[in-house]
């Protein structure tokens, strides 16, 4: 007895010890000496981070090129943001040369991963979280690169997100794979990008799966040649939790499964596209798929009226050369969101459901094409999907019968980045 | 024993040294390339710093017509540039500086003793040297000491606690930020290059009491040999003081968007993508979001545009000048309080622009 009572005032001393040690050594500490160590960074460095929870209260910036940032797992090493202080981003990257695996990125203020203007980047088993689930007040995006050239994202897990869990803008070759976003408004947005393979992802239980599309008001303009395949866009109907401040995404309608807008050469094939509630996929122009509020919003504005949009001279708003083949497409359109005008007006005049998949059939007079296609939208063996072309600019000829529609283009070719040289999923492969 | 005593009489006299501040009668050390000094008293820019930072020869003091606000700490400024160097005088934009130019910004706020009404004292919390180096402007933050002897170069400075009365008897009590060497650049670059903000013509003409006498600044650095090719004093541009109330309403709030805004919203800065543009430079009120709805992220509640003419309520400017909160607050950095009388100014502006931004001003929701 008395040696078991010695042994525990050992316990408690030691328990003590430990315990001081710990407030020593973290949480501050940790944040400063990382930033520290990412300030002070020479090209080649591999910083890890062990297992364990870390907490900042500010952004967590890279500047040097060259860098790799390495934790032990997306949910062994995490970083944790809640309750954030000062600076919007979590972890804010500006180089060259960098890689990013095996970490957590948890409840940041703003966007959680932002990746500004580099060329060879590779985004490898992150996790980026809101942790309380769905809420207007999160941040707009958890895997956020822009303007970058050379970019993997793969492995990575992202929930939460007010606006895309997995976001690529204004960047070219770019491969997206093997991730899961789910929870988010958008899974995954490709957003003003060129030369994309986004393959083996799954979108899941967010207000949309994956969009594809250009918008006005951006540096980079023209983005096409995009490639989604052997994704999973299944099931997104979690209601729409943007706020009307991140602008046209409050508007996406709650159970789109897949949406191509204002974009041209894009290939979708040997896809799971099932059962997203007010349409599996969805292929518009820019009007129609930005909401008429916003679009007055813009159209208001003396500045944007200037300098951008829909004045933008750069911005192609049509959507053409869609190319959508082999897929797996059921189950959508089955309870629309009726909160979106548009949306509530065409499933009543169409006895509450939408088909699989919608096509507003706008279509450019410049481009002077004759025939029933001008868009060449090409839909072939896509199962029993249900077609219809709701010809959004007169409202007075929709057309369900897919034969005008079955066509093909030529494949596109593969992205090739140095990080996934074997990106492949060449055009007609599973 | 001779070699122990003399070693105890330079000890001594290097304690005297240290006792009297950062102490020093040797020029000021420019250093254009890393690694830079640990301690601010290797530069030498000052002889003394408590109880008053009394610069080196050749360190000259300035002001500008409206500041940054930072938190309602007092900012003291000052250059030196190379012995035989000046920088080259321009109408817009800071001045074209030489190699080797140091610029550094000391923030203090009262101290502890004059907060509970026993000293007139501040505490020196701050140095950041801006330094024109051989590879282009390199940011250093320097940390006071307890002591207030000296400071020292940290990379990521530790946010600092702060309590004291301003100057209408408002008591503050806030923690303050002191931004990290990389957040150097989220305000100081324009397309990626580093830049100083605050010595711009505009801001710098107005004049100064130097330990001479007073005299116009930019008069006063072409005298000293820091400044070349400053036109006739009528050709010299000249921003308001944001707190003169002699001057326009439209025009102090300018100068102070200008000196608070501008470095991140103007073309090739951190916001130049949102089209907003608050240099005082530019004279269309379009530009500085007349009914603009914003283009990006931000968390702005219901509303819907940066300026409503007539309604500051309802303007997203006054909106995020009146958060502190991370994804709300504008500045995105160094600003842990909200800037009263600076958002008073703003309001009175909006209040006074005329026109509507069509029938919605609001969401339905």
């Amino acid at each position: 007895m008395k040696s078991a009572h010695m042994l525990c005032a050992v316990c408690l001393v030691l328990g003590v010890f430990l315990l001081n040690g710990c407030t020593k050594s973290t949480p501050e500490d940790f944040a400063k000496t990382l930033q520290e160590r990412l300030i002070s960074a020479k090209p080649g460095d591999v910083i890890e981070i062990p297992e364990g929870k870390f907490h900042f209260a500010r952004t967590l910036s890279l500047t040097v090129d060259g860098v790799t940032l390495r934790g032990k797992g997306p949910d062994k090493t995490v970083l944790s943001f809640a309750g954030q202080t000062s600076g919007a981003q979590g972890v804010l990257i500006k180089a060259n040369d960098f890689t990013i695996e095996g970490v957590g990125i948890e409840d940041t203020a703003g966007d959680a991963l932002t990746i500004q203007g580099g060329n060879h980047i590779t985004v490898r088993s992150v996790r980026t979280e809101w942790t309380r689930g769905p809420n207007e007040a999160n941040g707009p995006y958890g895997i956020y690169p822009v303007e970058c050239k050379n970019l993997l994202v793969e492995d990575s897990v992202a929930k939460g997100a007010a606006d895309a869990g997995i976001y690529v803008g204004q960047s070219e070759n770019v491969v997206l794979r093997r991730n899961r976003s789910e929870y988010n408004v958008d899974g995954y947005e490709i957003e003003n990008s060129e030369n994309v393979d986004a393959y083996e992802n799954i979108a899941t239980h967010n207000s949309g799966g994956i969009g594809v599309f250009n918008l006005p008001n951006l540096p980079r303009q023209g983005g096409r040649h995009v490639r989604v395949f052997n994704n999973q866009m299944i099931d997104n109907n979690t209601p729409n939790f943007a706020p009307t401040s991140l602008g046209p995404i409050h508007y996406l309608p709650t159970g789109t499964g897949m949406y191509v807008m204002a974009i041209r050469d894009v290939e979708v094939f040997h896809n799971k596209i099932q059962n997203n509630n007010t349409v599996n996929l969805y292929i518009i122009n820019y009007k129609t798929g930005v909401d008429e509020d916003s679009l007055r919003d813009t159209a208001a504005s003396p500045i944007t009226q200037q300098i951008f949009a829909p004045e933008d001279k750069r911005f192609d708003p049509f959507v053409q050369s869609v190319y959508v083949h082999d897929n797996d497409i059921s189950g959508g359109g089955r309870a629309p969101d009726n909160r979106i005008a548009g949306v509530k007006m065409l499933a009543a005049a169409l006895g509450g459901q939408l088909p699989d998949i919608l096509y507003d059939g706008v279509v450019d007079p410049k481009w002077g094409r004759k025939g029933s296609n001008p868009g060449q939208v090409c839909l072939q063996n896509n199962g029993e999907a249900a077609f219809l072309n709701f010809d959004m600019p007169q409202m007075k000829h929709p057309v369900r019968d897919l034969k005008p529609y079955t066509c093909s283009l030529p494949a596109l070719a593969a992205v090739s980045i140095p990080q996934a040289p074997d990106a492949g999923g060449a055009a007609g492969e599973k | 024993m001779r070699g122990t005593s003399r070693n105890w009489g330079m000890a001594f006299g290097l304690a005297l040294l240290l006792a009297t501040g950062c102490s020093s009668r040797q020029s000021v050390q420019a250093h254009v390339d890393g690694p830079y000094p640990k301690k601010l008293s290797d530069w030498h820019l000052f002889t003394k710093s408590t109880p008053k930072l009394t610069p080196n020869a050749g360190v000259v003091p300035y002001d500008l017509n409206t500041p940054l606000f930072s938190d309602y700490a007092s900012k003291y400024r000052f250059i030196w540039m190379p012995a035989g160097t000046a920088a080259q005088y321009r109408e817009d934009g800071p001045f074209e500086f030489p190699v080797g130019t140091i610029l550094a910004k000391t923030f203090a706020f009262p101290s502890k003793e004059k907060a509970s009404g026993t000293s007139s004292g501040e505490r020196l919390i701050e140095t950041r040297l801006l330094v024109y180096a051989k590879n282009g402007w390199v940011g250093l933050p320097y940390i006071w000491d307890t002591s207030q002897r000296d400071a020292t170069l940290q990379l990521v400075p530790d946010p600092v606690p702060v309590h004291f009365a301003d100057g209408g008897g408002k008591a503050h009590d806030f923690t303050y930020v002191i931004p990290n060497a990389n957040e150097c650049h989220e305000c100081h670059d324009n397309q990626k290059v580093m830049l100083p903000i605050g010595p711009k013509a505009r801001n710098l003409n107005r004049d100064f009491a130097y330990a001479e006498g007073t005299e116009n600044q930019l008069a006063h650095l072409a005298r000293v040999g820091y400044l070349q090719g400053l036109p006739g004093s009528g050709e010299i541009p000249k921003a308001v003081r944001w707190d003169d109330a002699g001057s326009p309403v439209a025009d102090r709030a300018r100068a102070y968007l200008d000196n608070n805004c501008a470095h991140c919203h103007q073309p090739g800065g951190q916001a130049g993508y949102t089209g907003v543009d608050f240099r005082w430079t530019q004279t269309d009120i379009m530009h500085q979001g007349l009914c603009k709805s914003p283009n990006s992220a931000g968390f702005v509640g219901a509303l819907r545009y940066d300026l409503v003419p007539g309604d500051p309520a309802h303007s997203i400017l006054i909106y995020r000048l009146e958060s502190i909160a991370p994804k709300v607050s504008m500045p995105a950095l160094g600003r842990d309080v909200v800037h009263a009388e600076g958002v008073q100014l703003l309001r009175e502006w909006i209040a006074s622009l005329r026109g509507n931004c069509g029938e919605t001003l609001v969401n339905g929701e």
